[in-house]
């Protein structure tokens, strides 16, 4: 009588849908492995690729490719070096500028501002992380270099004329028209990355600043900023990452005239415009890998500075910032 | 046939087969004797990691009738429950030793698969958690159709059948259609019990099923369990002694992951055995 | 405290907070002019004949965007092809399954591509796709615009996912339902608004790429007729007419851009408005 029950309803695996159904796990489970893996395989791609395009260049110029100034396809030698500093000086005045006003922003907009303009505000920023590179770069070409050109720089000549960075002729597609216009797009990233950062404070720290009878700002200054320093920190360098990446706007404003010289107001030339504006004219197999081997280097200054971005952002919150738009 | 105004059904719990489209019959042998265990744990001892949360359990737990397991919070009642239909192997670090007997087969044995166990081990928790993409009626049926069943009839016929068992029918017939969530939080409970019950399990584990809802809701689901006891096998874990007292057959005291006492729920609670149990019931401390 | 200190220290308060307040509304001015400027160029030339006609020969005036706007629709598409599958599947691994070194890995490599420039990207698929297939192609393309999507959706994929109750997916297993069924219809089908959302953002995103197209889909003056051809695109022609020498291709270009801005400005909004909505459904 106890033992019925034993026979007729087996517990053990039986054939037919409950086979499927363990397959089924295996199956999926697998399925979803490969693609999360397939991170790797781009990454590997990516490196890959790089590499071997480069590798003529690498192997006719060596280090000569990153400290000389030469660019000069016709008589085959390629010098990469205005295009490093026009990256670095471009991005380094688009950081200028932007991170003052976006951890500003963003401490507005954490402490300071009321909660309904908080979200509109956020709202307009984030549309401005999601216009399009080449729309940015066709209004600073015909709308913001002209008037900067016309209003701005004669004034700066005049007033700060005596500094290097000011002398000399002064071009409307400029270092500084390039600096501004990355600035303009590297701002909503760190806005919204310090916002979080910024949120992420424990309302302790704050609580604790105001009993002591701070007054709001000092109350930032103390418990929120010095607090957030290493997580802002990361801010920025994921803006600098963006920079250092951003291709059509620059190319359309900066002048793309391959030279080094300490005035902001003459034209450069960056990694990334260099790539895109000459790799269809590349026409021997030489020119073409300096132009990869341009990318590897892009490549490797971009990923570093991100990984060193990434790095500091998730050991600071403790979960990693994904930079998006 | 007059199926639809029956309260429930006067088939033996032993619903031996899966209920899929399979071809082998419906009804099972005879009920089963009333000396086999629902379920019997021996030596049952369970390890996170290198956390001993219980230590050598031996339980054997009856046939149609409430089951109540108590303790003080962090005395290892849920993870018992859990062990019973094997969803503490969730925890990546889970480890057992010991058996458990499912109506005399061991739910742990090499080939078993979990899946099996958990649709003969039904369970209801402690937040009522309805699907909430889904209308109440395939909340209702979700465990069928998930598991292959397809033919609309039988799928409408135990839907039915399960929301009249779960005391919900009444207030829902006429919107099936309506989402989950749009019931009370009582209602949702009723939902997610009739969820379990469609797919026919034997036994109903219990994790503190009313604790979130209010008295009224809490009285109507007390109701239900008494109801429910007719026909299958309740294990409920909870830390209202009175409930326990209310509507259980049998009483397990739990304390610090060991089974401390076991017996009829007037004995534990009238005259309890061992001085820790009786500190638990009287309120001296938990 | 002394009153001169007081006051100084109240007066740095106000000031400060009328800084930040200053630098917030400066910030977004760009945005405002960007809009306004669009907007007032492009208006007056988005006509029927812009969305209908194919580009005129150089020199002569008129004519549209047609094919690069059906352009930019195909290069979506085949983007969407490559990359909503490896994203998402990819982004449900990371949340359901996998071990905690693993996953860091992945999203660690995730992050990474994540920052790649997309101009590297243009070249990667060059040197993998054009010069094997001998031409610039639709395929190619779409290839790198998916790539380039693959880790965007893994993320926004796993950040949905992981805000599911664990209690629903108890609650699955509970009723004995297989865990790939669980994961596939339970988990998924509760985040399914937030998987579109992130496809959606992502798909707005690569609309608007122009450097990866460059020696890729490479642009074309006429219709696409087979995949292995070059296709046009609105961001690339937007590139092409904007430095030309051609004010009416100048024009074209205004109209282009407020086209292509729309586009990107409405789905970034309703997303928003969408996701919105669930969080007050939710409380």
């Amino acid at each position: 009588m106890d033992g019925q029950l034993v026979s007729s309803h087996p517990l053990r695996r039986a054939s037919g849908n409950l086979a499927r159904r363990a397959v089924g796990d295996r199956v999926f489970q697998w399925l979803t492995l490969v693609m999360a893996v397939s991170v790797f395989v781009l990454i590997i791609l990516i490196g890959y690729e790089l590499a071997h395009g480069s590798h003529l260049a690498l192997r006719k110029f060596g280090w000569r490719f990153l400290t000389s100034s030469n660019w000069d396809p016709v008589n085959e030698q390629y010098g990469a070096l205005p295009f490093i500093f026009g990256t670095l000086v471009s991005s380094g005045l688009a950081l200028a500028i932007a991170v003052p006003l976006s951890i500003a922003t963003a401490v507005y907009l954490t402490e300071i501002a009321p909660h309904w303009l908080r979200q509109v505000l956020t709202l307009f920023i984030e549309l401005l992380a999601a216009v399009p590179s080449v729309i940015l770069g066709f209004w600073g070409m015909y709308i913001m270099v002209p008037f900067l050109s016309a209003n701005v720089f004669p004034h700066l000549q005049k007033l700060l004329g005596f500094l290097p960075l000011f002398r000399g002729p002064s071009y409307g597609p400029c270092m500084l028209s390039g600096g501004i216009i990355l600035a303009i797009m590297v701002v909503p990233i760190i806005t919204s990355v310090s916002r979080e950062i910024l949120r992420s404070v424990p309302g302790l720290q704050r609580e604790a600043a105001f009993a002591l009878g701070a007054t709001r700002w000092e109350v930032t200054r103390i418990a929120v900023l010095s607090y957030a320093k290493k997580g802002l920190f990361g801010a920025v360098i994921l803006g600098l990452g963006r920079a250092l990446g951003e291709t059509m706007a620059v190319t359309m404003v900066i002048g793309n005239t391959p030279q080094i010289g300490a005035s902001l107001l003459s034209p450069g030339y960056t990694m990334a415009s260099a790539i895109a504006n000459e790799f269809t004219e590349a026409t021997t197999d030489v020119y073409l890998s300096a132009l990869f081997e341009l990318g590897l280097v892009l490549l490797g200054v971009t990923v570093l500075v991100n990984a060193l971005a990434q790095l500091l952002l998730k050991t600071f919150a403790g979960r990693s910032v994904k930079p998006q738009n | 046939m007059p199926m639809t105004t029956e309260p429930k059904d006067p088939r033996p719990p032993a619903r031996l087969s899966p209920p899929l489209p399979a071809p082998a019959s419906e009804q099972g042998p005879a009920a089963p004797g009333l000396s086999t265990p629902a379920v019997s744990a021996q030596e049952l001892s369970i390890f996170f990691g290198s956390n001993h949360v219980l230590k050598r359990v031996s339980l054997d737990i009856p046939a149609r009738a409430v089951t109540a397991i108590i303790g003080p919070s962090g005395c290892g009642k849920s993870t018992f429950l859990r062990s019973l239909n094997r969803m503490h192997e969730l925890v990546p670090t889970a480890r057992m030793e010991g058996r458990i007997l499912l109506f005399g087969q061991d739910i742990y044995a090499r080939d078993v698969e979990p899946v099996l166990v958990r649709r003969r081990v039904g369970m209801v928790f402690q937040k009522s958690n309805p699907f909430p993409t889904m209308s109440i009626a395939d909340n209702a049926t979700v465990g069928l159709r998930l598991n292959g069943m397809r033919n609309r009839s039988v799928l409408a016929e135990r839907m039915e059948q399960s929301l009249v068992m779960a005391a919900l029918w009444d207030e829902v017939k006429d919107r099936l259609g309506a989402p989950a969530v749009s019931l009370s939080g009582g209602q949702q409970q009723r939902l997610c019990i009739a969820r379990a019950l469609a797919v026919q399990p034997e036994v109903l584990l219990m994790d503190e099923p009313a604790s979130a809802l209010d008295p009224l809701a809490t009285a109507k689901i007390e109701d239900l369990i008494l109801e429910l006891q007719k026909d299958y096998t309740i294990i409920i874990v909870t830390h209202n002694m009175q409930q326990a007292a209310r509507i259980s057959d049998n009483t397990a005291f739990f304390y610090l992951g060991e089974l401390v006492e076991y017996g009829p729920t007037s004995k534990i609670f009238t005259s309890p055995a061992k001085k820790q149990t009786e500190d638990y019931v009287t309120g001296r401390f938990g | 405290m002394q009153p001169a200190r007081h006051h100084w220290r109240k007066f740095k308060n106000a000031s400060m907070q009328a800084v930040t307040c200053l630098c917030a509304l400066l910030v977004v001015v760009p945005l405002g002019l960007i809009f306004y400027h669009v907007l007032k160029s492009g208006f007056s030339s988005v006509n029927w004949a812009f969305f209908t006609q194919l580009p005129k020969p150089v020199g002569e005036a008129g004519g549209g965007m047609a094919n690069a706007i059906g352009g930019t629709f195909e290069l979506l598409g085949l983007a969407a092809l490559l990359g909503v599958p490896l994203g998402v599947l990819g982004g449900v691994f990371l949340s359901e399954y996998g071990s905690l070194r693993l996953n860091w890995t992945v999203r660690f490599a995730a992050d990474v591509l994540n920052g790649v420039p997309s101009i590297i990207w243009g070249m990667v698929v060059y040197a993998l796709v054009v010069v094997p297939m001998k031409g610039f192609s639709a395929w190619a393309g779409g290839i790198v615009l998916g790539m380039m999507m693959v880790p965007l959706i893994m993320r926004t994929t796993e950040e949905v996912l992981l805000l599911v109750p664990n209690g629903y997916r108890e609650a699955a297993l509970a009723l004995g339902i297989a865990q790939w069924r669980t994961v596939l219809q339970i988990v998924i089908r509760t985040a399914l608004k937030g998987i579109i959302t992130g496809i959606l953002l992502a798909l707005a995103r690569v609309a608007g790429e122009t450097a990866p197209l460059l020696f890729t889909a490479f642009g074309n003056r006429f219709w696409n007729h087979h995949l292995s051809d070059p296709i046009a695109a609105v961001p690339r022609q937007i590139f092409d007419y904007a430095i030309s020498p051609y004010e009416d291709w100048h024009r074209q270009a205004w109209a282009g851009a407020l086209v292509l801005l729309l586009f990107v400005a409405i789905v970034n909004v309703s997303v928003r408005v969408l996701t919105r909505d669930r969080f007050a459904k939710r409380s």
